[in-house]
């Protein structure tokens, strides 16, 4: 375990990094995208792939580190209001490294799979509730548009009530406050950096495009563990 | 002025701002296709091209689709953007009126060849209640940078009275109001909080996004030391104190009618222990 986070820390000393092992706090690290930034295109421009892989998640992840960090060193101190304080830091950093880290594997190039809709049961799913792939596109594109200002629009199953739903999230929120049943299968972010460089303003072309390179794999996998 | 007729022709809806003949910014002084031009290199012209020519119109068109034939219509900018916000609960409207008014107030905030520094009365204030310009450009920064998410950020003026309705200073005096730094998410603007807005500087990604990435924080001292308009920013300030000195007087007038009725207490019966007649005067009100 301390090998291995010393081989891939970037931003810890070693030193706080072996006395973090000692008090076991585990730290992130930027995940690889299975695919190359321009595999994407023409859907998702490698631009924006690398701005926001190597600048926006990785901020979110050094700066969840930092909070994550501060907050263990409140905790042994006992020092409450600085815990507390550091609650919105972790929601907006912590979010947005697992939101993050779902999104890119979500997403795959063409040859690869991407866009191919899912057979099997969550196919089968989605057309039972929402009648048709086109219709869960259309419903998820118009609250995807609807979003104000920044945030995540989500396909997910309610693992209790083993029932697709789409919802969406603000900023960098997890789907979990949306409900703590809610297991994402998909997520599109929303935030005008996932497409401004290449789309601009017209959120809605991008919403349209993207489908072309959502991996169905994975959110069929997701969808098979919670509803066998 | 395409920047004018797209708010007025469109619609009745009018900005307290646009119509006042003080406030030089942008939109004002400066003619479509030029204006485009007239921030760079600070701004491109593909930002404004963008941003006003895109986000800022779609906007305007959106709220005159939106109030056309409803009660909103017809109302001034600020009245749409104080009913629709209600209170908190926020209705369908108010996305809208906000961003156009918060996006006039941008524009307007900004010129070519901008930054320097504050003079005269708004430097003292700033001096007073920052300590000094950089206190105020630090608290600036700051509010800009950790606007997360969606957003702007302010430098308002701030009358001193408690968040209830009928509260009221007894005894007001200029030291009381301050300058403030805050910062509000989405289309959330000060004017909801009964703030004074002098200052404005737009943090959704769409406003710096073509020219700085994701590199916020350059955006902002880029704001700051080349476009921001401090005139501007004290024509608002003198606009505001006049303000805040009306509404008081108008207070003082209120209570001074409200003196004349007020009973005194020795002249009160309406406690037991009153003349008899009274007495059956309260019988008889059954």
């Amino acid at each position: 375990m301390a090998l291995r986070t010393l081989v891939s820390g970037k931003t810890l000393g070693a030193l706080s990094r072996f006395q973090q092992q000692i008090r076991g706090l585990q730290t992130f690290t930027l995940p690889d995208l299975a695919y190359d930034y321009g595999a994407l295109e023409p859907a998702i421009s490698g631009e924006i792939m690398q701005l926001h892989h190597q600048k926006h998640h990785q901020t979110y992840i050094t700066n969840y580190n930092k909070a994550l960090e501060q907050l263990d060193d409140a905790i042994a101190k006992g020092d409450a209001s600085t815990a507390v304080k550091l609650q919105s830091a972790i929601k907006f950093n912590g979010g947005g490294h697992v939101n993050h880290s779902i999104f890119w594997k979500n997403l795959a190039p063409t040859h690869e799979g991407g866009g191919e809709p899912p057979h099997g049961s969550l196919g089968w799913a989605i057309d039972q509730h929402f009648g048709s792939m086109e219709k869960l596109i259309a419903k998820m594109n118009t609250e995807g548009a609807a979003v104000q200002g920044s945030g995540w629009v989500w396909l997910a199953v309610d693992k209790e009530l083993k029932r697709l739903v789409i919802e969406t999230t603000a900023n960098q929120d997890p789907l979990v406050t949306k409900g703590a049943s809610l297991v994402p299968l998909i997520g599109i972010d929303v935030w005008e950096h996932a497409y401004y460089l290449q789309y601009k303003n017209v959120r809605p072309d991008y919403l349209k495009n993207i489908w072309k390179v959502i991996n169905w794999k994975y959110a069929s996998e997701v969808y098979k563990k919670e509803c066998p | 002025m395409v920047m004018v007729a797209a708010t007025t022709t469109a619609s009745h809806l009018t900005s307290t701002f646009l119509s006042t003949p003080d406030f030089c910014g942008l939109s004002r002084s400066l003619q479509w296709p030029h204006m485009q031009h007239a921030l760079e290199p600070h701004m491109s012209k593909e930002t404004l091209e963008y941003h006003w020519g895109k986000h800022h119109r779609a906007y305007v068109d959106n709220l005159n689709k939106q109030i056309e034939g409803t009660e909103l219509d017809g109302m001034s900018l600020e009245s749409i953007i104080s009913a629709s916000y209600n209170k908190g609960d926020i209705l369908p409207a108010f996305n809208n009126a906000a961003q156009i008014w918060n996006h006039e107030f941008f524009w307007e905030s900004m010129k070519p060849d901008g930054g320097g520094k504050p003079t005269g009365e708004l430097l003292e204030l700033i001096n007073r209640d920052f300590g000094s310009f950089e206190g105020l450009i630090n608290k600036f920064k700051s509010a800009a940078t950790t606007q997360f998410g969606s957003g702007w950020a302010w430098l308002v003026y701030k009358e001193h009275k408690l968040d209830v309705p009928n509260a009221r200073n007894p005894r007001p005096s200029e030291e009381d109001n301050k300058l403030v730094v805050v910062k509000s998410p989405n289309a959330v603007n000060p004017l909801v909080w009964e703030y004074h807005p002098l200052l404005t500087l737009d943090v959704w990604e769409h406003a710096y996004y073509l020219d700085f990435e994701n590199r916020r924080p350059d955006y902002i001292l880029t704001f700051l030391d080349k476009l921001v308009s401090w005139e501007t920013v004290s024509s608002r300030l003198e606009a505001a104190k006049v303000r805040v000195a009306e509404s008081e007087k108008e207070m003082a007038e209120i209570d001074a009618d409200e003196d004349l009725d007020t009973i005194e207490p020795e002249d009160t019966d309406m406690y037991f222990g009153s003349e008899a007649e009274d007495a059956e005067d309260f019988l008889d009100d059954e």
